[in-house]
Formats: C-alpha cells, structure tokens, sequence
C-alpha cells in the first residue's frame, strides 16, 4: 500500500506523464522524499548517479560490495550521491541506511556564497553548477550547511565543483531522477516539494509507529529540495541539527544593510573629508 | 630631524647580508614548491579536502595579511586625513607595507584559487553576484590594491624627477619622462585627498566583510567566535593591529638599516592603541553576554582556553603595556607589546577561518602540507625582500640615505656631504598636500615634543 502511495506520486508529479498542468517543472518547485525505513542500502542508486553523470563506474553488481559501510563515506568528484549505514545491524537489530547528496536548499548558501554566479537556484528547485563561471575559490564548499559539495582537488589545470543537480537534463525531458527511477523498494519519491511534504506528514499520521513526527528539510536551514523521513531522531544518523533560517539570510542582511543604497560609505567619505577639510584649517591657524 | 644625524657613513646600507641571503633562500623554496602548486595542482600540493576547503592559504595569507597591512590606512587617517603631522614618517613605509601586503594578498588568493586562470571573471559585471560577500571582499581589495599604488606613485615621482637616466638611445626621452613624471606629480598632489580617503573607506569596507565572509559557516564556526558582529570586531581589530604593526616594522626596518629609531612617534602610536583595543575588547564581551555563550569559556576546553589566549595574549598584555608611559618609551617595550597584537589578531584570524571552523565530519583533520606552509613562508620572505629593495632605493623612510641620492653627490661633485631625505627639492611637492615641504619639519620636531611631553 505504501509502495503504491509513492509510486503514484512520483508519476503524478511527472510532467510527462501528468494530466495536470500544475506539475510543470518550469514552475513546480520540485522535490525528492527519502523514506529510509524502506531503503536497503543497496546501492543501486550511487550506479545509477554514476551513469547519469558520466562518472566512471563498476558494473551494476560491484555495488553489491557491502564493505564500504564500514566508514562513513560523502560524496566525492566520482559519486555524486552515496549510501551510509550509520546504524549497523549489531547495535539495533535493523540497519539504517541513509542516502546523501546535496540536499538542494531553498536559500542556498552555496548560492549566496559564489562571488562570479556560478550557483544558481533554478526555478524547479535544482541548484546546479556552471564551470564557465567557476574561479574556484571554494567558498561556496565553506559556505554549505551539509557539507555536499566535492571538488576536484586532482585536476591541476580546471578542477570542478562536482554535485547532484537532481538529474536536471532527465526531468526536463520526462525522466525521472536517475536514482528515484532505479531505486528497487521505492524508497524515493520525486514530486512537487509542497505535495512531498504533505505526503510525508499523512504518512507520519498513517503510521506513528513506524516514524518519529518530523520531515528533515522541510525547515532545515530554510528548507530543502531534498527531504527525509525516519524512525528516528535525524541527529543519530549523523544530519546536522540546522535552524529553520539559512545561513545565507544572515550574511545578506548584514551584506545589504550596510551597503544599502550605498548610504553608509557615501556617509563615510562624507565624514572623512568634512574632517580632512576641519583640520586643514587648523593645522594653518 | 632636519638634522637628523646619520650614524653610518654616507653609504648606504648593502642590500646583501647574512640574514637577506637567507630570506632569499626561503623565497626561492616558496618560488619553487609554487611551482609545483601550479604545475600538480592543489591536490598535489596541499592537504585540502572536501572538509576542509581552506587552508593557510586563504588563513594566513589572506586573513591575516589583510589584516597585518592595516597599518597603512591607520596611519594614513592620521597624517593625512587628521593632519596629524608628526606621523608623517611613519606613513610612507606604512603605505609599503600596505602595497607590498596587499600585492602578496592578491598572489596568495590567486595561487588558492583552483581556476586561477578565471581570476578575471571578477571584474565581469554580468559575472557579480552581490550577495556574495566575497564578491564585496574582492572588489573591494581589487579597488584598494590601485588606490595603494596611485599613493606611492608620488614617492616614484619625487625619485625620478631630475634624476631620469634612460639608457642608450633612449637618454633622448629623459627631458619628456621627466616633464610627463612632474605634470602627474603635480595632479596627483592636487587629487591625492581623494585616493587617501577612498583607501581608509574602501579599507573599512573589505576589513569588516573579511569577519561578515565566515558568518555563512553557520554552526561550523564555534560559538565562541561565530556572530553577526564578526565584521564589527574584524574593524576594530585591523584598527588595533594597525599601529602595532607599524611600530613592530618600524623597529625592525630601523635595526636592520641601522637608523636610530623613532621612539617618540612610535611611543605616541602606541599610546593610541590601547583605546583601540578597549573597544574591541568592550564589543567583544558584549558579543558574548548577548548571544548567551560567555559560560562556555569555563569549560576548560581548547576553544575556551584558544579564545581566552587571544583576548589575555593580543589584547589585555598589550593595553597594560601600552597604557604605561614608562614602557611606551622602551624600545624593547613597545616591540613587545606590538607583537602581542599582531599575535593576538593572527591567533583570532586563524582561530576564525581554520581552528575554529570544524566540519561536520569530527574525524576530519587538516595539517598544512610541507609545500603549502614553504609557499606561504616563501610569500612572506619575498614581500621583506621588496620591502628592502624599496625602500633603498626610493624616498621612503626618513633619514635613509639611499644611492641614487650618493651617485647625484658624485655627479655635482660634492661627495663629502651625505644628503638625507629631508632636504629633497620642493619642486617634488609643488602642492604640499601630501608631501612635506621643509618648512613642515619644524612643526613635525614641536609637535613630538608636544607629543611626548603630554
């Protein structure tokens, strides 16, 4: 029954496949749910990542390799998305395992980081990435409250911020997120970011047994594309605890309150020569 | 000082010494593990990683460069935009370092700077994304690293103005440079108000946005240092560690020229300095009180004990010391208390662009590779290098003689008389503004024995 509520509702929030013209991604603001107590931490989505975005890979079977959850992994130039096991079989019975990527934030501090634009929070929610504009400098990886952000350390000459970009190329042309469309137990849910977030709180009310009564990302850090539901508190399976303001709201405040309209340095040249004029007079008395 | 005595003879003093040749050799390290930077890259030559994407690059170089080359708008306010005569010594070898720091500034950004190539892009209006505080941070260096370079343009002039020797052929053009170095001068007098009040504002500017840059951090920032007052204290600081910084270099550029030392303008600096530091101190406390977090230095953790360091280190040591007249008449006193600040400034730059920051990640860990601290050590060799070379052969710090000044003795034939500074043509300084024409000597003698007196 489950299974058949988020099936339906990715292929609702399908502009191809939808009757309704709500579900427009030119306008939609759209959105995955992570259930991580249907994930099985198979893998199969950090290969499909890798093949939708040309990053080298292992067959299909290789990610079958368990050993990887030995460590807790982030994503990297080579696997844009990957699965954690922060809660192992022996400590509690069932394991947990959780998906990472960058989560897509709503006000994205990446975004409001990057000095040339190279960050852009696109109309559907997507924030994605232009090399063309990149310097490099990195700030937008210092800027990130998930910490999602990889760089090609290795590239001496055009090193890239690499990221998910919610497979932005695929959905325009119909398709589902790469990792949405192969997952096995579909444990991800792509649609529209409001309709998700509904969906996620009947689910809550549905089964209170089954999920604590909270949708990471729905505030966190001002909100994001990404959202997750769990069975336990999100601070054990090693999310960051994030206010419901962005990051980015604080520094643009400081940034356009001082420089609003330029008031305050035109005030301070005001200033500085009235002083300079003040005592070049009384230095000649 | 018009007379002031020279205390070597009338050569000046060698570029070359023991302690040079190995500057030179720690700058030629940094010249070659730079080439390995941009040869291998960044992964090659640092130990960043996605955890850690700034390191002492953008940490030492960056942070607290900007923040260590505060002595050149500081003391520029007071010379130049209060009048404030007496301090005109200080102001142009301020305004070297100032150059010189913002240069090596920009070097160590570009060098950090993964698509250095695409540096440019800054100055692409439809690139500008102001909401980016590095985007404010940038342009604003870009701006003042110009304006720092028009200042010393009439030092430049007052060099080569009588004095123009173009080699071969080109000696025809020596009567042109000349009057094209004169008519700039003599502009550049007339409008220098103007760059020397841009440099203090645009210098308010990017000094307060360098602490707004690390507020996006969020809860990576420890919350002993993370605030929405960060741009306030990064202001006050870089005012505090202005003359400090000016007085520490002034010490040692006169050691090693082996000129007495100016104690009475530095005592003078230094009495200023502990008002400063109240301030910071005063909005630093209340920082704390505000945001709730002042338990948190009882802890007895690093953080606490880190941050209690740099308040006790940088800025209670130095405001005692400075605030006694007897010890602001010391030399090794006021070296010592000028390097408390810059220490306590470094520690807090240091403390909010690398300790301070912890990603999320608790087992990440990040120690500057071998070739990124040679690079950085390297960086800073260089700018003493430039340093020197400048300041021995341009009209830079009083009293100096420097050679070309021996060569004209030589060619108008009078090689006993040691020429220093201060008697320099006043054709340099047709306007007076910015320059100090003999007469202003004097009042510069009254006012430091008014100065020291008070």
């Amino acid at each position: 029954m489950k299974f058949t509520g988020a099936a339906m509702l990715s292929l609702a929030a399908l502009p191809a496949s939808s009757g309704h013209g709500h579900t427009d991604p030119n306008t939609a603001r759209m959105g995955v749910l992570v259930d991580l107590t249907e994930c099985i931490g198979c893998r199969r989505c950090e290969f499909a990542c890798a093949e939708a975005n040309g990053n080298p890979h292992d067959p299909i079977e290789s990610y079958d390799d368990q050993s990887v959850f030995a460590e807790t992994r982030r994503p990297t130039p080579g696997s844009l998305s990957v699965v954690n096991r922060p809660v192992n079989a022996a400590s509690d019975g069932t394991p947990v395992h959780v998906k990472i990527q960058c989560m897509h934030c709503e006000h994205a501090p990446c975004v409001s980081a990057c000095l040339v634009g190279a960050m852009q929070k696109n109309p559907d929610g997507a924030v994605t990435y232009d090399a063309s504009r990149c310097i490099g400098c990195r700030y937008c990886m210092v800027a990130c409250p998930f910490e999602r952000l990889s760089y090609e350390y290795d590239a001496a000459l055009a090193p890239r911020i690499r990221k998910c970009e919610l497979c932005r190329d695929r959905t325009a042309n119909g398709k589902l997120p790469a990792c949405v469309e192969i997952c096995p137990v579909e444990a991800l849910t792509y649609g529209e970011r409001d309709q998700l977030i509904r969906y996620a709180h009947e689910r809550i009310a549905e089964h209170p047994d089954r999920y604590i009564d909270h949708v990471y990302g729905e505030t966190e850090g001002g909100g994001t594309s990404w959202l997750y539901l769990a069975d336990r508190p999100f601070s054990e399976l090693g999310f960051p605890t994030l206010g419901p303001r962005s990051s980015a709201e604080v520094t643009e405040a400081i940034q356009h309150g001082i420089f609003q309209g330029f008031a305050a340095p035109l005030a301070l040249f005001g200033v500085m020569a009235g002083l300079n004029f003040l005592t070049k007079r009384g230095s000649h008395s | 000082m018009t007379t002031m005595p020279i205390h070597h003879n009338s050569n000046s003093p060698k570029y070359f010494t023991p302690g040079v040749w190995i500057v030179t050799a720690v700058a030629a390290v940094g010249g070659l593990c730079l080439l390995y930077r941009f040869t291998f890259g960044l992964g090659a030559a640092t130990n960043l990683s996605d955890a850690y994407p700034w390191g002492i690059w953008i940490g030492i170089d960056v942070a607290c460069g900007v923040a260590l080359a505060a002595g050149g708008f500081t003391s520029a306010f007071l010379a130049h935009l209060l009048h404030r005569d007496a301090y005109h010594a200080v102001v142009r070898p301020a305004l070297l370092t100032a150059a010189i720091g913002y240069t090596f500034v920009a070097l160590g950004v570009m060098t950090d700077l993964g698509r250095f190539w695409a540096m440019w892009h800054v100055m692409l209006p439809w690139m500008w994304q102001p909401n980016s505080v590095l985007f404010e941070v940038a342009l604003c260096v870009m701006c003042y690293l110009t304006v720092l370079y028009i200042e010393f343009l009439p030092i430049a002039c007052e060099r080569f103005i009588g004095r123009v020797r173009l080699p071969g052929l080109l000696g025809v053009l020596n009567r042109p440079v000349d009057r094209v170095l004169r008519a700039l001068d003599s502009t550049l007098a007339r409008v220098m108000t103007v760059f020397v009040i841009l440099g203090v504002l645009l210098s308010c500017m990017h000094q307060s946005s360098l602490g707004t840059l690390m507020v996006i951090t969020g809860d990576k920032l420890h919350p002993l240092w993370q605030s929405p007052y960060l741009p306030l204290m990064f202001l006050l600081s870089a005012f505090a560690v202005g003359y400090p910084m000016v007085i520490f270099e002034s010490i040692i550029a006169h050691r090693s020229l082996r000129l007495r030392i100016e104690t009475r303008v530095l005592s003078m600096l230094a009495r200023l300095t502990p008002i400063i530091l109240g301030l910071y101190l005063v909005v630093k406390v209340l920082d704390l009180v505000r945001r709730g977090v002042a338990p948190l230095l009882l802890e007895n953790s690093p953080a606490s004990n880190l941050f209690l360091a740099e308040v006790t280190l940088g800025v209670l040591a130095p405001m005692l010391i400075f605030s006694v007249p007897r010890l602001r008449r010391s030399i090794p006193w006021l070296f010592t208390g000028a390097s408390l600040v810059i220490l306590g400034v470094v520690m807090n730059r240091l403390n909010v662009f690398l300790i301070a920051y912890s990603p999320l990640d608790l087992t990440a860990s990040y120690t500057p590779a071998w070739t990124e601290i040679a690079v950085t050590t390297g960086f800073i060799a260089m700018t003493v290098l430039i340093y020197r070379f400048v300041v021995l052969n341009f009209p830079v710090i009083e009293g100096l003689a420097v050679p070309y000044r021996n060569r004209e003795q030589h060619d108008a034939g009078t090689p006993n008389r040691t020429r220093v500074l201060n008697d320099r043509l006043p054709t340099a300084s047709p306007n007076g503004d910015l320059v100090r024409p003999s007469h202003e000597t004097n009042r510069i003698d009254r006012a430091v024995a008014q100065g020291a007196a008070s």
